[in-house]
């Protein structure tokens, strides 16, 4: 298992580190304040082909392992939370694909996953919730060579921007939302598919979220992935995979964050001195450099777990499972308090809009909330402990 | 076309710069990157060559250290690189220009490109020594590079203005601030980079000794300039403030 960085990695972290300083760091606020999708941030990824880091090779991506897409989402997230997301949600929507796509799914849709000219999204929390799977609705009937779906999902991340969309559909509702599910590949402009409300958020702002909905869209037979009630399973490992993404945003928040505060506790001067110098914000600082320094061991040591990992749908074991759910639930609390400490290391000023913590703490809620909240995350371990 | 780029291994811009006990450089934990100048030599070796077609060659003088910086162009899209480390405490200009010189020739050429100066020394002198050396026409500080059959037309920055040169092949040009903005390396061409060859060099592997490369400029003193003081600001009524104000130019400040 790997344990330190490779020279690769480690040139990547200072590429990704140096694009994320000088081409995403400066509209970060601007893109915050209006809240809308930003395409020229697509095409800035697109440009150096940060979208397929974990994409196979044989399929257009860099083969670079799980691990190689933390770095790169964690660096972008230092500086914006919704551009690190960007390109770990082109992880999370192809997943399924990945693990339960055939040989001709997987030809017609990972190599423009992988160049990110596609983007994708996975859709499968409804008004019921994310995780009450048995509460859900968005039904796909079998009509001849096709299937029919109808309901609606809600809170899609990138839902109203992606191409390919891996939707969730009960096909057997009488067995309920485990065993009567399937994911679908759906395409954008499919008949009876349209987006529905955008969400205006707390923190992630320009990220897209969004409502889908589905009124008699007909989606060929060849789009289900594995089989007929294979969709819990699909679902469940995708989730598992994608996990790390989220810990990995989780961390980039927190540790843009903490160097913020840095730098301004050695510059800010009060009483005669830089406020470094007094315990009560040292400490503090001392504080979150303990916590994301532990976060990111469990973080990477779960990527280096998971890389090793084929993408198929056999079972992961208790203990791999756990990993990923403690990285996302402990990072991501990470995140939060670290926010809210360097909002309080800055005083008056981290409260305001001129200067980025702030945008940073709002950010940082999404973390222990979506891809399951913290909650459920708690919920996975411990049943990992039965 | 065989194009050698020139270049050299730098502190990051943002570097802090403190003297070690011996009054050196202090080169601890400090970031390292390619000389910015450099940079958009690389880069337009690499549009040169998407062009024209051809090779890069990229050659530096330094430390082990140096691969990093190299690892980075080549990854960028460089196709070999040529390190020579001169073991050697200290170097100077001409130093440098004289291995570069010797290990360009041995690798032949069409073009060489580097930057107009270094970040860190700014000296600005190495690229017209290696020309020299080679008997090269050389031009300085490019903002932009055409390619034609046997020769480069050039256009650089003079002051209140531009230039346009036309030199014939093969010559030395310089990159200026504006040639380009190069492009990050993307992973895939991370992990091509470590395929491609690096050659690691020393000065008896080019047949130089020592003394031929010894350095004929010393450094006696390296100083930080002294931290700024506050400013002061004098209070009070107009004319008592005025009257301070001489007062402190001519006995603090000793200006007037």
């Amino acid at each position: 298992m790997q344990y330190t960085l490779t020279e690769e990695q480690e040139l990547l972290r200072e590429t990704v580190r140096r694009l994320a300083k000088e081409r995403v760091e400066p509209g970060a606020r601007e893109r915050d304040e209006k809240g809308k999708f930003d395409w020229e941030m697509v095409t800035l990824f697109r440009e150096n082909d940060l979208f397929g880091l974990d994409f196979p090779a044989e399929y257009g991506g860099s083969d670079a392992g799980m691990l190689s897409l933390i770095i790169a989402v964690e660096e972008l997230s230092k500086v914006d939370a919704s551009a690190g997301l960007l390109i770990d949600l082109q992880e999370l929507g192809t997943l399924p694909i990945m693990l339960a796509g055939n040989e001709e799914q997987k030809k017609k849709y990972l190599p423009k996953l992988a160049s990110g000219e596609h983007l994708a999204a996975f859709a499968l929390t409804e008004t019921s919730g994310g995780s009450d799977v048995a509460g859900f609705r968005c039904q796909a009937k079998k009509d001849g060579d096709s299937y029919i779906l109808n309901g609606s999902k809600i809170f899609i991340s990138n839902g109203g921007v992606a191409d390919v969309l891996t939707v969730y559909a009960l096909t057997n509702p009488e067995k309920g939302g485990h065993k009567g599910a399937a994911v679908f590949i759906v395409e954008k402009g499919m008949p009876g598919f349209s987006v529905g409300k955008k969400e205006d958020k707390m923190g992630i702002r320009w990220s897209d979220t969004a409502e889908l909905i589905f009124e008699d869209c007909r989606v060929p037979a060849e789009n289900l992935l594995g089989a007929e009630g294979m969709g819990f399973h699909i679902m469940m490992k995708t989730l598992d995979f994608a996990r790390p993404g989220i810990a990995g945003q989780a961390l980039g928040i927190a540790a843009g964050a903490y160097e913020y505060a840095l730098a301004y506790a050695k510059e800010r001067v009060a009483f005669g001195q830089p406020v470094f110098n007094f315990q009560g914000v040292s400490f503090k600082l001392a504080d979150m450099c303990i916590r994301i320094e532990a976060a990111r061991h469990l973080l990477y040591k779960t990527c280096a777990v998971y890389q090793e990992l084929p993408k198929d749908m056999s079972r992961l074991s208790p203990e791999q499972i756990r990993l990923s759910a403690m990285a996302k639930c402990f990072c991501s609390d990470v995140a939060m308090w670290v926010t809210t400490e360097a909002v309080q290391v800055l005083g008056g000023y981290g409260y305001t809009r001129e200067f980025p913590v702030e945008r940073m703490m709002r950010d940082a809620k999404i973390t222990q909330i979506y891809e399951g909240t913290n909650e459920i995350q708690r919920l996975v371990i411990a049943n990992t402990l039965k | 076309m065989k194009i050698i780029v020139l270049m050299k291994q730098t502190f990051d811009t943002e570097a802090k710069i403190t003297l070690d006990g011996q009054g050196k450089i202090n080169r601890q934990g400090v970031n390292l990157i390619i000389n910015p100048y450099d940079e958009f030599a690389v880069e337009e070796a690499l549009r040169i060559k998407e062009k024209h077609g051809g090779e890069v060659v990229l050659v530096s003088v330094g430390a082990d250290s140096v691969q990093e910086a190299l690892r980075q162009a080549l990854a960028m899209g460089a196709d070999r690189a040529v390190l020579i480390n001169p073991e050697m405490e200290e170097v100077d200009e001409f130093t440098t220009a004289t291995i570069l010189a010797r290990a360009v020739s041995g690798l032949g050429y069409d073009l060489i490109l580097g930057g107009w100066r270094a970040i860190d020394d700014g000296s600005a002198q190495v690229a017209g020594r290696v020309a020299e050396i080679l008997d090269l026409p050389v031009v300085n500080q490019v903002t932009k590079i055409e390619i034609e059959a046997g020769k480069a037309v050039a256009t650089r920055d003079i002051e209140g203005g531009n230039e346009v040169v036309e030199v014939s092949l093969p010559a030395v040009l310089t990159a200026q601030k504006g040639l380009n903005e190069p492009r990050y390396p993307t992973m895939k061409g991370i992990m091509q980079a470590k395929k491609k060859p690096m050659e690691k060099k020393n000065l008896a592997d080019l047949g130089l000794s020592a003394d031929q490369a010894a350095p004929k400029v010393k450094v006696l003193e390296y100083f930080l300039p002294k931290p700024r003081a506050a400013g002061k600001i004098l209070e009070g009524e107009v004319p008592e403030a005025v009257a301070a104000l001489v007062k402190a130019l001519r006995e603090e400040a000793k200006v007037i």
